[in-house]
């Protein structure tokens, strides 16, 4: 077990190592670019202009700041907790991805790239990159598995009328881990021109970091909407967990607030038990894939584990670095939802709040809805709502027997 | 004096290059893949890359990633691999072997345990595709401790000053990746082969060897032309496949099949008389 540092929002250290998790696992080839970017991102970090350009898209074009809203129904049914939404699903294009995407497709024109690639699950992040793209006119090829094709197919159409390339892919388990195993391939081949814009705060060094700081906007702006809503801190906040970045970005600016109890929920698929889920840090143990080291699900040897979710943005085996260090000093606590708890808190919000949630954001909903009444009506509970569930409408309406037309 | 550096030291004398053969544990099955490991040698092959096969080949094209799924299917496992080794060394104490794959099956075994066993199995250096030189700390020592070499992998974004980062944990010899990509893609020019192994060579004194999109045995001679040794994977896990049946069982032509294809190989850099 690590020790726990004064502080816990001064990593990476300079190697890009959380603790024993994080590094710079990827073949030499990509190696003299990834240190290129952790020079250029060093740059732009202290570049006032980089900032401000940011700082006005997300503004302007994303939309933000986003509300942070009483859900006042949702409190009162579950009657404990007063519970908050942090709406990043009004966010353009519908979900926290945008808030990252934009700030490396910043990076990407700064380093003078001229082709942007991306992995999806979920189709959020490729839709937000393409949106990027299709801004900044860059040319964009989006990896997704052809499993995901198949469950996320509003997003397959989104990003290709944003003038997006969507390659399908088939190899493996044909979800996020082998889109993402197709992204590195591609860039391998063209890095030189090639700017990879990861979707979440895993990858190599500085990818985690850069990908968290531009996340952060989440809870630094939850912060300050609380200070101004309730002149305090929150007293827990909850987020879903795929690779983690929506939920980096909610607690990374809380980590030093000792009082503020911060929960990832995971999913746990078909149930922990059943071994058929994507809750890497409940059924995982620490390994090396995809650049870093990391809680994976893998077995005796070392061999991955394919993942299972019923949310396609979930459904990853692994995690971001940061996530495996702070689980390790005990600082967040890591639970899980099933895809039926998930399933019944996405009809949950439906029904008292009028918003249609991202199948991603149910699981952070699911543990509310168990953990909420358990807390006095005095606890203030901020839950990210990281993304809406427009594209999830034929999957649920399909699970539920529901025809679209008529 | 390690095999390899045995190896590299007689092709000297003999004045010519070596020929380095990659191919999968356990592709299509334990028993095949023994019986090439074993006959590789005779088909004229001097140094052996056993490949590890994994879920997710970052830096491998699709038929390395078949070829190790194949094997994975096969229930190949590192004791099994480790296995092979052992039975190898029986019959022939000189030929490197060097296993090649990805860092989380070493990590997983724990990089002490995994060299103290790889060593004790007979094998005589790892290259691991995902392990820079900026996490190699945590498997050279254990490495160096067993007598095993550490072949890191230069690229042509490896520039002058990266290299001594690269050379300072190499031992054995220096695998220069040809191409910008993944491997069984593209193939490089004799061009630029010869700039790249003139620069490493500015660098190091240790022996050069090239590999990725190296397929026919005039390919191979244009490599042993400026390199020490030229690496050949890609087409010999083709070679494999195409001895496969209906029911992806190996029909008997497919060790036959792949000696043949070493054979020639062997013959194209063997052309080729060096100084
Ligand atoms: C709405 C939404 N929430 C959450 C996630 C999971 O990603 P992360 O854990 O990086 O926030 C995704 C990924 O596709 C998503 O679309």
């Amino acid at each position: 077990m690590a020790t726990a540092p004064n502080s816990f929002r001064t990593g990476p250290d300079e190697r890009g190592h959380f603790g024993i998790f994080g590094g710079r696992y990827v073949a030499e080839t990509l190696m003299p670019l990834i240190l290129e970017l952790e020079k250029a991102y060093n740059e732009a970090k202290a570049d006032p202009a980089f900032q401000k350009e940011l700082d006005y898209l997300l503004e302007h074009y994303a939309g933000r700041p986003s509300p942070l809203y009483f859900a006042k129904r949702l409190t009162a049914n579950l009657g404990g907790a007063k519970i908050y939404l942090k709406r990043d699903e009004l966010n353009h294009t519908g979900s926290h991805k945008i808030n990252n995407v934009l700030g490396q497709v910043l990076m990407a024109k700064r380093m003078g790239k001229t082709r942007v690639i991306a992995e999806t699950g979920a189709g959020q992040h490729g839709v937000a990159t393409a949106t990027a793209c299709s801004l900044f006119d860059i040319p964009c090829v989006v990896f997704m598995g052809s499993v995901d094709v198949e469950r996320q197919s509003p997003n397959v159409f989104r990003m290709k009328m944003l003038g997006a390339e969507v390659r399908p892919v088939t190899a493996g388990s044909s979800t996020l881990k082998d889109a993402m195993n197709e992204a590195l391939r591609d860039w391998v081949a063209t890095c030189e021109t090639t700017f990879y814009c990861i979707g979440t705060v895993a990858g190599p060094h500085p990818y985690p970091a850069m990908v968290r700081d531009f996340q952060c906007v989440i809870g630094n702006e939850t912060r300050e909407q609380m200070m101004k809503a309730e002149g305090r801190l929150p007293d827990t906040l909850v987020a879903c967990i795929g690779g983690g970045s929506n939920a980096m970005g909610l607690f990374h600016p809380f980590l030093d607030d000792k009082g503020v109890r911060l929960i990832g929920v995971e999913a746990a698929g078909h149930g922990i038990e059943t071994g058929q889920h994507a809750a890497s840090l409940t059924g995982g143990r620490p390994g090396v894939l995809h650049g870093n080291r990391t809680y994976l699900l893998q077995d005796k040897e070392g061999q991955i584990i394919e993942a299972h979710s019923i949310s396609a943005g979930l459904d990853y085996p692994g995690i971001g670095p940061e996530h495996s260090w702070l689980k390790e000093l005990g600082r967040v606590e890591y639970v899980s939802a099933t895809d039926n708890e998930a399933l019944e808190a996405f009809a949950l919000l439906c029904k008292l709040e009028g918003i249609i949630p991202a199948l991603e954001s149910s699981h952070a909903l699911a543990h509310v809805m168990k953990l909420a009444p358990k807390l006095p009506k005095d606890n203030l509970l901020v839950m990210n709502l990281s993304g809406r569930g427009d594209k999830d409408v034929p999957q649920v309406a399909a699970r539920m027997g529901m025809k679209i037309s008529s | 004096m390690s095999r390899i550096a045995k190896r590299f030291a007689d092709l000297k004398s003999a004045k010519r290059a070596g020929l380095v053969a990659y191919f999968l544990a356990g592709d299509p099955d334990i028993d095949t893949s023994y019986q090439i490991l074993k006959g590789l040698p005779a088909a004229g092959a001097d140094l052996i890359e056993l490949g590890m096969p994994f879920t997710d080949p970052m830096a491998d094209g699709p038929s390395i990633q078949l070829g190790g799924q194949r094997a994975l299917k096969a229930g190949i496992t590192v004791d099994a691999t480790f296995d092979m080794v052992r039975r190898f060394r029986k019959d022939d104490d000189a030929t490197p072997i060097l296993l090649m794959g990805y860092y989380n099956l070493v990590y997983q075994r724990g990089p002490e345990r995994f060299c103290k066993e790889a060593a004790a199995a007979g094998v005589d250096g790892f290259i691991l595709v995902d392990l820079p030189p900026e996490e190699a700390d945590e498997l050279k020592p254990f490495a160096v401790a067993n007598g095993l070499d550490t072949v890191l992998l230069t690229a042509p974004t490896t520039d002058d000053k990266r290299l001594p980062a690269v050379l300072k944990y190499s031992a054995g010899f220096v695998y220069f990746v040809s191409v910008l990509g993944i491997t069984g893609t593209k193939s490089s020019t004799e061009e630029a082969i010869r700039g790249h192994v003139e620069r490493i060579k500015r660098h190091t004194k240790l022996p050069v060897g090239v590999g990725f999109g190296i397929r026919t045995p005039e390919q191979a001679a244009a490599v042993a032309r400026h390199a020490d040794a030229a690496v050949v994977g890609t087409a010999i896990v083709e070679r494999v496949k195409a001895g496969l049946d209906d029911q992806g069982k190996a029909k008997p032509d497919l060790v036959p099949g792949v000696f043949a294809y070493i054979k020639a190989l062997a013959d194209g850099v063997r052309s080729v008389r060096k100084a």
